[in-house]
């Protein structure tokens, strides 16, 4: 006996780890004892254990040698060995997905989940579970419905758990174990009355009404677990936030009272959900504030972080609510986790005064490399917070995120503070010259591509404006010799756009583009000689257009056009005018800092939302001629919310038409509607051309029905315009609970809101990142000019707030902020007119008594000019 | 959405690792890392953030990462940023007081490797499926039910091999 413990003792080995050198095909080999008669329950319980770490580790198992493993296995069912039948279970879990067959053990665990041994029972539901496909649920779902309800706990728990796993695949079998889950959840277990409460809520989310009951039901009766707690808070919550609930409601009186719960868990999780709901007042987060001060001085880190990190949430938006906490905060500055150090002083940098600031940031900066990335992170956004609102402190902080860009880092990281110094450049003039410095230094050796050609982009943009645009050219003519494709492209447009602005420059610049026009890849060797021929020309106009201002239509839109007029050969040279339009700015898109999350960069141009409009709409046969979608405008409501229906209204403007699409949704379950149309009676010359019905309303699926409007011909600057809607429809009332509806039906109407089109309607937003090329490019031809007074309006961001978006035009160089103490301000923006003509519109404001407005509106066709001083007037 | 999706699936992973930062037990319970090397590069971080401090609970790649080291142990319970960090410590206090019975307070590597059975069942009463199944380590003790006679052969074993490396030294 003792010799046969020596050598197992040598097997294992005098190393640390007796599993460390197991090899797959050995203990594969070893899995055949499994046949032999008797069992040896401890020898096949080690091999067991073997497998599973193997499992563990990753190790990959072929289907062949998987299944045989696995059908030797089922033969250990016939020892009574405890231990080793539970390890038959996992195996089974384990090796669900890789064996064949695997259903064989479906009576074996049956068996077991029906029998005696409540310690197999909860273990074989979870296996059986796991195996077991729709078809097969049903076979036992009467097993099911007893372990629900079972009185071991561990039975119930199991099943509930196990049904939960279900729902994903067999949503309309687990429904019917509804009643069942509402008897467990009444258990005097804690646990199983969480998992009931889970899969309750799991199988009624889609059903607010029955959510609400169920959570009048147990709000009041009270549940022990501080799980369930947790979950009722998150439904609550959830609700709220759905229902845009007051705070007055229940709900959210409910959340409060749990702030007085005796479990930590319960406290944390109901402050969590307070600060987290939209639209909390000081008065609602004091509660919930003063229960995280007192978690800050827990001797739990993790509740101390759990505390900080949420607080530091509401200092974002309301950091005055946090102040009282200043001083626990401050004790959180030596804390020894770090993470909760860093969120303390963020926090702080948020609610402190600006005399804290320089101390602050010398603290963090004692550890900022002992922390993660991601409060790397956080501590970058609260800089950038910090530079809104103390923009004195600008250059201590500049220093700070230079500093940062030279330590080592993840590509999160680095694009936080590269966004945070390019906030920090439009903001601040004055720190331009320092951040485009501090910029160049950090793409002399920059491993990531995106945010190398983002500066590059941007010191086109900006460099050739400062008072020595020279000292640029060396940094970016450096990334063309020594880098990737991608940025050696973007170092070359950023080059001519230095050649286009500075006349001085032009010259080294043809040089310089002239060697890249022999670079190795087509796209930079492309760019090189379009540039090249272009700056040769030493026009202006042409600079605008191709040089500062790119493309403005939408890519996925321009390809698809392209292949169209490929399929059709004409004599007509291609129109880029019949391209739709881009919706989004494409170049000065700001990626708002919101990182802890990490996002995976898109492949492709995902196709934006008037993309999917124009190819939903050109698939109604109605809409074939109208050539392409100009603009489609944000939803309008037209009803209540509410109400018994519900619809909405998106204005797709085409050149000489506009398609209104109502999306209704029927909220009734006892109708369904059909034939619906909105019909319209237009205020102006406006004609109605056509109505596409939706053909079947049911309830609570939406469905679309469209109105097709003429614009006037006779007068182009007629552009607004009220029309009064009526939805029509035939009803046919039917059974709620089957939907089966009745065979007569009778004609009604429905009254909807007024529906306005307006000037916007008719304007697409476009960005020229280059104004002042632009409008030298559109030129005075049709220049008109005109001075208004704005009465009623106090403030210039007021005026300028309104023009933005009275007339739905594109703010440039970025004239949309107003610096702070300033009595005049010039806003630019810039628009294409429906058929294609860009507009652009300079505003002068002077703030008086009220503000004074000259507008200057240029375009290369007259009618967008009158178009636009008729409608401001 | 400004709150948090009311779901029972609070734990994205358990780990635990050696103090060479090797994977002893790991257990992922969605697709946050789908192949075994995007985890091992996982563990692998979150190993070299954690080993030196004692702190608890850090964020890592997006997310709550609570964690306990005891000898030549690291036991990791993660979840989403937005998860309660007070439920996922529930969850790493339970696997470790579990193990802690189960070892009679001997919660060392050893220990821990000639028991692994044992820990593959406690995990499994823990958490299923990324759901926390239970919560209470004495549950968990009884559930898992490994039988002193198979606890006491271990304990014969390390005896023995005490004997052995006492003779060995005279």
């Amino acid at each position: 006996m003792i010799k046969k413990f020596d050598k197992k003792d040598e097997e294992s080995g005098s190393g640390s780890n007796p599993f460390q050198h197991l090899e797959k095909s050995a203990v594969l080999q070893e899995a055949r004892i499994f046949n032999e008669t008797p069992i040896n329950p401890r020898r096949c319980l080690h091999i067991l254990t073997k497998i599973i770490y193997l499992l563990n580790q990753g190790e990959h198992f072929g289907t062949t040698e998987a299944t045989e493993a696995f059908f030797a296995m089922t033969r250990l069912f016939q020892s009574n060995d405890q231990t080793l039948r539970r390890m038959c279970y996992l195996t089974i879990k384990e090796m669900a997905n890789i064996s064949e067959d695997v259903i064989i053990v479906t009576s074996s665990l049956t068996k077991d989940m029906t029998g005696k041994e409540d310690i197999y029972r909860g273990p074989a539901i979870r296996a059986l579970c796991r195996i077991t496909d729709t078809t097969m649920l049903q076979a036992i779902e009467r097993y099911m419905k007893q372990a629900i309800v079972d009185k071991v706990p561990s039975v119930s728990s199991s099943a509930l758990v196990s049904s939960l796993h279900m729902v994903k695949m067999s949503y309309d079998v687990v429904k019917r174990w509804v009643n069942e889950a509402q008897e467990a959840a009444s258990s005097d277990n804690i646990m199983v009355q969480y998992h009931a409460l889970g899969l309750l809520y799991h199988l009624r989310k889609n059903d607010r009404l029955a959510v609400t009951k169920m959570l009048n039901t147990f709000t009041k009766s009270g549940l022990k677990s501080p799980f369930a707690y947790c979950m009722l808070i998150r439904i609550a919550s959830r609700l709220l936030e759905e229902t845009d609930g007051g705070h007055d409601s229940p709900l959210f009186d409910f959340i409060e009272g749990c702030l007085r719960n005796k479990h930590e868990m319960v406290v944390y999780e109901a402050a969590s959900a307070i600060v987290h709901l939209p639209n909390c007042r000081a008065r609602e987060l004091a509660p919930a504030v003063s229960v995280l001060q007192l978690f800050c001085s827990s001797p739990k880190a993790a509740l101390r972080y759990a505390a900080v990190r949420t607080l530091n949430k509401v200092a974002m938006k309301h950091p005055s609510a946090v102040t009282a906490c200043n001083l626990d905060l401050e004790n959180l500055i030596t804390d020894s986790n770090r993470s909760i150090a860093t969120l303390a002083i963020t926090t702080l940098l948020k609610t402190g005064s600006e005399s804290s600031v320089d101390r602050l940031m010398k603290q963090i900066s004692s550890f900022v490399s002992e922390i993660s990335d991601e409060f790397k992170v956080v501590v970058v956004q609260a800089i950038s917070a910090l530079c809104q609102k103390y923009p004195r402190k600008h250059s201590v902080m500049m220093n700070f995120l230079s500093n940062m860009l030279r330590d080592d880092g993840g590509f999160e990281y680095k694009r936080a503070i590269v966004d945070c110094i390019i906030g920090f450049i439009e903001e601040n003039p004055e720190s331009k010259e320092t951040g485009l410095a501090h910029l160049c230094e950090f793409i002399e050796d920059c491993e990531h591509t995106v945010l190398a050609t983002r500066i590059l982009h941007l010191l086109g943009k900006e460099g050739p404006r400062t008072p020595t645009p020279s000292k640029y050219i060396r940094f970016i003519f450096n990334r063309v010799i020594l880098e990737s494709e991608a940025v050696r492209a973007a170092a070359v447009s950023a080059l001519a756009k230095f050649g286009a602005q500075n006349d001085d420059l032009l010259p080294s610049v043809l040089v310089l583009l002239q060697r890249c026009m022999m670079d190795s890849d087509d796209e930079v060797r492309d760019r090189a000689t379009f540039y090249m021929n272009v700056l040769q020309q030493k026009q202006k106009a042409l600079n605008a257009a191709y040089i500062f201002n790119g493309l403005t239509v939408s890519v996925p839109g321009l390809e698809k056009s392209l292949h169209q007029y490929t399929l059709e050969p004409s004599e007509k040279p291609f129109d880029m005018k019949s391209v739709p339009l881009a919706t989004t700015p494409i170049n000065e898109l700001k990626t708002e800092l919101t990182p802890i999350v990490t996002t995976k960069l898109p492949e492709k141009v995902a196709p934006s939302r008037q993309d999917i409009y124009q190819e939903q709409l050109s698939a109604i046969p109605e809409f074939k001629g109208l050539g392409p979608l100009f603009k489609s405008s944000d939803p309008v409501q037209l009803t209540e919310a509410e109400t018994e229906y519900v619809v909405r209204c998106i204005k797709h403007t085409f050149t000489n038409h506009i398609v209104f699409q109502f999306d209704c949704t029927n909220t009734l379950n006892d109708q369904l509607l059909q034939k619906v149309i909105v019909q319209m009676e237009p205020s102006e010359a406006y004609e109605v051309v056509h109505y596409v019905p939706a053909a079947n309303l049911p309830y609570n699926q939406p469905s679309s029905c469209y109105t097709l409007v003429r614009l006037p011909d006779e007068d182009p600057t007629a552009v607004s315009c009220t029309f009064s809607c009526t939805m029509k429809y035939l009803v046919r009332d039917c059974d709620p609970n089957t939907g089966e509806p009745d065979e007569d039906g009778y004609d009604d109407e429905y009254l909807l809101e007024d529906l306005e089109v307006t000037v916007a309607d008719h304007i697409q937003k476009v960005l020229k990142p280059n104004f002042g090329a632009a409008w030298e490019e559109v030129g005075d031809d049709f220049e008109k000019e005109e001075t208004f007074a704005l009465a009623s309006v106090k403030t210039l961001e007021e005026a300028i707030n309104n023009i933005i978006s009275f007339l739905g035009m594109q703010p440039c160089e970025r004239t949309d902020k107003v610096p702070e103490n300033k009595n005049s301000h010039v806003l630019l923006l810039a628009g294409v007119f429906r058929g294609g003509h860009d507009i652009l519109v300079r505003s002068r404001l002077a703030l008086a008594d009220g503000v004074t407005m000259q507008v200057t509106v240029r375009s290369k066709d007259e009618i967008p000019v009158d178009v636009i001083l008729a409608s401001v007037g | 959405p400004y709150t948090v999706e009311p779901s029972l699936y609070t734990v994205k992973a358990v780990l635990i690792l050696d103090n060479d930062g090797e994977r002893l037990y790991a257990k992922y319970y969605d697709d946050t890392y789908p192949t075994v090397k995007e985890q091992k590069a996982f563990e692998k971080n979150i190993f070299n953030k954690t080993h030196r401090t004692d702190s608890e609970i850090a964020l890592l790649d997006g997310l709550t990462v609570v964690y306990k080291s005891n000898i030549d142990l690291y036991f990791y319970v993660i979840g989403s940023s937005h998860e309660n960090e007070l439920m996922l410590m529930s969850v790493l206090n339970c696997l470790f007081d579990s193990l802690s019975q189960m070892l009679r307070k001997n919660v060392e590597k050893r220990a821990l490797l000639e028991n692994m059975e044992g820990l593959f069942l406690a995990v499994d009463e823990i958490v299923d499926g990324g759901v926390i199944l239970e919560s209470d380590a004495q549950q968990v003790v009884h559930r898992v039910a490994l039988r002193v006679g198979y606890l006491g052969r271990k304990r014969i074993k390390l005896v023995l091999r005490i004997i052995r490396l006492t003779c060995n030294l005279l």
